[in-house]
């Protein structure tokens, strides 16, 4: 049994290699990433805030449009618009009430719906602390290769994004969690775009290496919706994704606009709201950053130069039986012990604990003594 | 006086309750209250944690010198401690023959060398070659022409170190292979840009790996493809999979998908009256097809991708150029960190008056020789040319060499050790600055297993025991991402000091001022009294 390499590994096959490494070397090294991932949230829930899941519909459509698949995209949407009751056109989501746009498309993937968006989800996402049984399209697999591209929308204060008009998420807590994505070298550059009222307050407090961020306003300034439509009732979207979708449709795959240009999207006399940037933990150039590094997915390729000349004949796999695999023990899974819920006292004793102190007091000095205390 | 009497009593009784329900309050209340809103943080070895940060790594690999007859004299066998081989097999014709002959001797374990010191004028290497690197551990070296006259011992030694150092540089492990390694613990600064695009193309280390073999045929209608793949699996990549099994392990599945089209219209080149894809378009090709491809969304393991796309019978035959527009011999490609693509044509196999659709058999050795090429470049098999004057061994049956198999070994559990320790600091660190966090005893279990295994794996990494030192790591590996992926660390991330001030102020403040103002009262009649006795004995 013999076999041979097809191009011995002498001098000569380096002059084959060599130069490869060096034409490919301006595409592989320009960015460092081979990978590329996005997580889409849309934090609001209602009729009303149906711009905010055209938001993040559009955004998403941009980004399969450009390349990224399914399989790399976390879309969360809070609500369901498209069939909502209240939706007359159904099945449909739009960006302008011309309604030549229907960013909801026929292959959405929406991996987390209505109730699961919520802020502990979310940062679960992004630290990658999911309980083991969540399956691969809920979790964010990147490695330090990733190029990550995180879009919030909703409404949001000094600090803070509501999520879900429940709970918020406050700006410490994101930094945190991307600190904590950095010390686990789960993204290579992550790019942080937020189109809510105050936004550029979500990205004051980060502080990990490798992040860019765009928000659509100032603090002390709201976003503004861009228009309404009378048909549907509601207004369709932001003023700042909907410039931003405009100018991402320009993009297609092998397009070399870079960053400035997007941090001229909406400028004032568009949006009303000044849109703000923060660069300064970005460590490569935003001039030489391509908007397809984290909208769109262009892999790296090499040409396989070496192939292994193999001659063993193919063995003959005798023919299995095909059976079942092990069923899962579903019946066990669903009666699992309750969580673990924390210890609160009992609602009356605090007040009890009151009445039986101040009667006690009250008994002991008298009346007279209230006016002590009032 | 009665009604004085009455009243002083009462006023005792009065200080009395006061400074008990103060006293219960402090004592009783206050630990109580402390014990129940604490988080329960078990205890986590933080010293050991903090030493590791600073770990010193060091490899050692055990090297055997073996001097044929005729490089040294019979004065000088006594003196060098090293066994002493009686003949090499010099009726060899080849040096594969000699290697193999030489295996019979012994087994080196993994992680250690032989080096077998031939003399200058021997005829097993050919002309210009001085080293030549067997497919187990073994490497002829030839000594040079400078030593074979009069020369010491000490002489004699100290020109084998550098060429014995080289040869462990490339069957071993180099320094900018350990740098490599090491590039998540410390970011340094890159070596080589081969260096590199080795980094950026080969697989992080993982404990398994899922690999995906998918048949695309964009044109049922004309061919019907049939490939064995169960058997070229068994026979072609399973042999290499169980070589690799120490290192991680392997899931294989594979799917044939049809209609699924490339995404890049292909040009025609009239000039070889073919269809032809060029190295830019390669890039585009990829994304359309990866979101048709299922995976196994049971495993959160890494996904090697490994295409073969049989062109449709109107854009047959299909050939990749490469920059310089010269036909890729292999007719594939590969992407970093996710797998390969390989164009089969099959248009030679029918003729023009061929009733569609065809039966076609693919050659599934030729296939295979090109993914398993593959796959060795994306588990990080290096394709680094040797050094001048070095010739390597022919691949053997697995398609992986024991001594590549031992350079990757050594690579990967420097880089499982750089990972657990950055993954346990930073989790220490963490857990530090976030005192509200949570610690469950399983957390802290994971995280002292993980200590004690990093600790074995540096230990035995020194001593030179590489399958242990790699079984530690991958234990240390494990049980640190568990320690810091666990769900349970999520709680009580950010606990602003106002909302607990907000919290606590409307249930502690109404009950507090009764009985502060009660122990002021108190304090201020004894003030009184004081003076009053002090008025009375003046």
């Amino acid at each position: 049994v013999h076999l041979t390499i097809s191009q011995s590994r002498a001098a000569s096959s380096a002059n084959h290699i060599q130069p490869l490494l060096v034409d490919n070397a301006g595409q592989f090294f320009s960015s460092g990433h081979t990978n590329n991932w996005a997580v889409l949230v849309c934090t609001s829930r209602f009729w009303f805030n149906y711009r905010h899941v055209a938001n993040t519909l559009s955004v998403y459509r941009s980004v399969k449009r450009l390349g990224i698949p399914d399989s790399h995209i976390v879309l969360m949407l809070a609500d369901d618009m498209a069939c909502n009751h209240r939706n007359p056109k159904p099945a449909t989501v739009f960006s302008h009430k011309n309604m030549e746009l229907n960013v909801y498309g026929d292959d959405v993937e929406v991996d987390y719906r209505g109730y699961e968006v919520t802020v502990e989800n979310f940062l679960r996402v992004l630290t990658g602390r999911l309980p083991p049984s969540t399956p691969r399209s809920k979790r964010l697999l990147s490695d330090d290769r990733s190029n990550i591209l995180i879009y919030l929308t909703g409404h949001g204060g000094n600090g803070f994004l509501k999520f879900q008009d429940s709970e918020e998420i406050s700006n410490v807590e994101l930094a945190d969690a991307f600190e904590q994505m950095w010390q686990k070298r789960r993204y290579n550059e992550l790019l942080f775009i937020i189109d809510t009222c105050q936004g550029a307050s979500m990205y004051e407090r980060f502080y990990s290496p490798n992040l860019m961020a765009l928000a659509s306003s100032q603090v002390g300034e709201d976003s503004l919706s861009h228009q309404p439509d009378l048909a549907i009732g509601v207004h369709l979207m932001d003023r700042y994704t909907f410039y931003l979708l405009e100018f991402l449709e320009d993009i297609h795959p092998a397009s070399k606009t870079n960053m400035n240009d997007l941090f001229k999207v909406c400028p004032k006399s568009q949006c009303v709201s000044t849109p703000g940037h923060r660069t300064d933990l970005f460590l490569r150039d935003p001039g030489s950053v391509l908007i397809t590094d984290f909208f769109g997915s262009v892999r790296k390729v090499e040409i396989t130069m070496e192939t292994i000349n193999l001659t063993d004949p193919i063995k003959q796999v005798e023919q299995r039986k095909y059976s079942y695999v092990d069923q899962l023990p579903v019946s066990e899974i669903i009666h699992q012990k309750p969580k673990q819920k924390d210890w609160h006292p009992p609602d009356g004793f605090i007040l009890g604990l009151w009445t039986l102190i101040l009667l006690v007091f009250f008994k002991l000095y008298g009346m007279k003594h209230l006016k002590h205390i009032f | 006086m009665l009604t004085a009497s009455c009243c002083y009593t009462d006023r005792r009784r009065g200080q009395l309750a006061a400074l008990s329900i103060a006293a219960v309050v402090i004592i009783v209340g206050v630990p109580l209250w402390w014990r129940t809103t604490e988080t329960y943080r078990a205890w986590l070895p933080v010293n050991q944690i903090n030493e590791l940060a600073n770990l010193q790594l060091q490899l050692s690999a055990d090297v055997e010198v073996v001097f044929a007859r005729g490089t040294v004299t019979p004065e000088q066998q006594k003196k060098v401690p090293t066994q002493v081989v009686i003949s090499l097999c010099l009726f060899c014709s080849s040096p594969l023959e000699a290697d193999l002959s030489l295996h019979t001797l012994s087994e080196s374990p993994c992680g250690s060398l032989v080096v077998y010191v031939i003399p200058e004028s021997s005829t097993l290497l050919p002309e210009d070659v001085d080293v030549y690197i067997g497919q187990r551990r073994t490497a002829l070296l030839r000594i040079g022409a400078q030593m074979r006259v009069g020369r010491t011992l000490e002489q004699l030694l100290a020109h084998l170190e550098p060429r014995i150092k080289q040869v462990l540089q490339v069957m071993s492990f180099s320094h900018t292979d350990i740098t490599a390694a090491l590039s998540d613990r410390v970011r340094l600064s890159p070596g080589n840009k081969e260096s590199i695009a080795d980094s950026m193309r080969a697989f992080k280390s993982s404990p398994g790996y899922e690999i995906t073999f998918s048949l695309l045929n964009p044109d049922p209608k004309s061919h019907r493809v049939h490939w064995d793949i169960e058997g070229a699996v068994q026979t072609y990549i399973q042999p290499l999979l169980t070589k690799l099994a120490p290192l991680a392990n392997f899931s294989i599945d594979s799917q044939t998908l049809y209609y699924a089209m490339l995404g890049v219209n292909p040009r025609y080149d009239s000039s070889r009256s073919a269809y032809t894809l060029n190295s830019d378009s390669l890039a585009h090709v990829i994304n359309p097809v990866e979101a048709r491809l299922g995976s196994n969304a049971a495993s959160s393991n890494p996904v090697l991708n490994f295409l073969l796309y049989v062109p449709d019978a109107h854009h047959s035959p299909l050939h990749i150029h490469d920059h310089k527009k010269q036909e890729v011999l292999s007719n594939a490609f590969h992407s970093p960190r996710w797998g390969g693509i390989m164009v089969y044509n099959v248009n030679g196999f029918y003729g023009p008056e061929a009733v569609f659709p065809v039966d076609i058999n693919i050659n599934m050795a030729k296939v295979m020789g090109v993914f398993l090429a593959q796959l060795r470049l994306l588990l990080g098999v290096q394709s680094s040319a040797p050094p001048p004057g070095f010739l390597v061994a022919p691949c053997s049956s697995t398609g992986l060499a024991d001594w590549e198999l031992d350079r990757l070994m050594w690579s990967r559990t420097v880089e499982n050790v750089a990972t657990a320790t950055t993954t346990i600091t930073s989790l220490a660190q963490l857990l530090d600055q976030i005192g509200n966090i949570v610690i469950n005893d399983n957390i802290a279990q994971q995280v002292s297993s993980a200590v004690t295994s990093l600790q074995l794996a540096v230990a035995e990494l020194e001593a030179g025991n590489l399958g242990f030192a790699l079984q530690y790591s991958k234990e240390a590996i494990l049980a640190s991402e568990r320690a810091f992926f666990d769900p349970s660390l999520l709680h009580l991330l950010y606990f602003p000091d106002d909302q607990k001030f907000a919290i606590y102020i409307p249930l502690f403040l109404p009950m507090c001022v009764p009985i502060l103002l009660s122990l002021l009262k108190i304090v201020s009649e004894a003030r009184q009294k004081r003076r009053e006795r002090q008025a009375k004995k003046d």
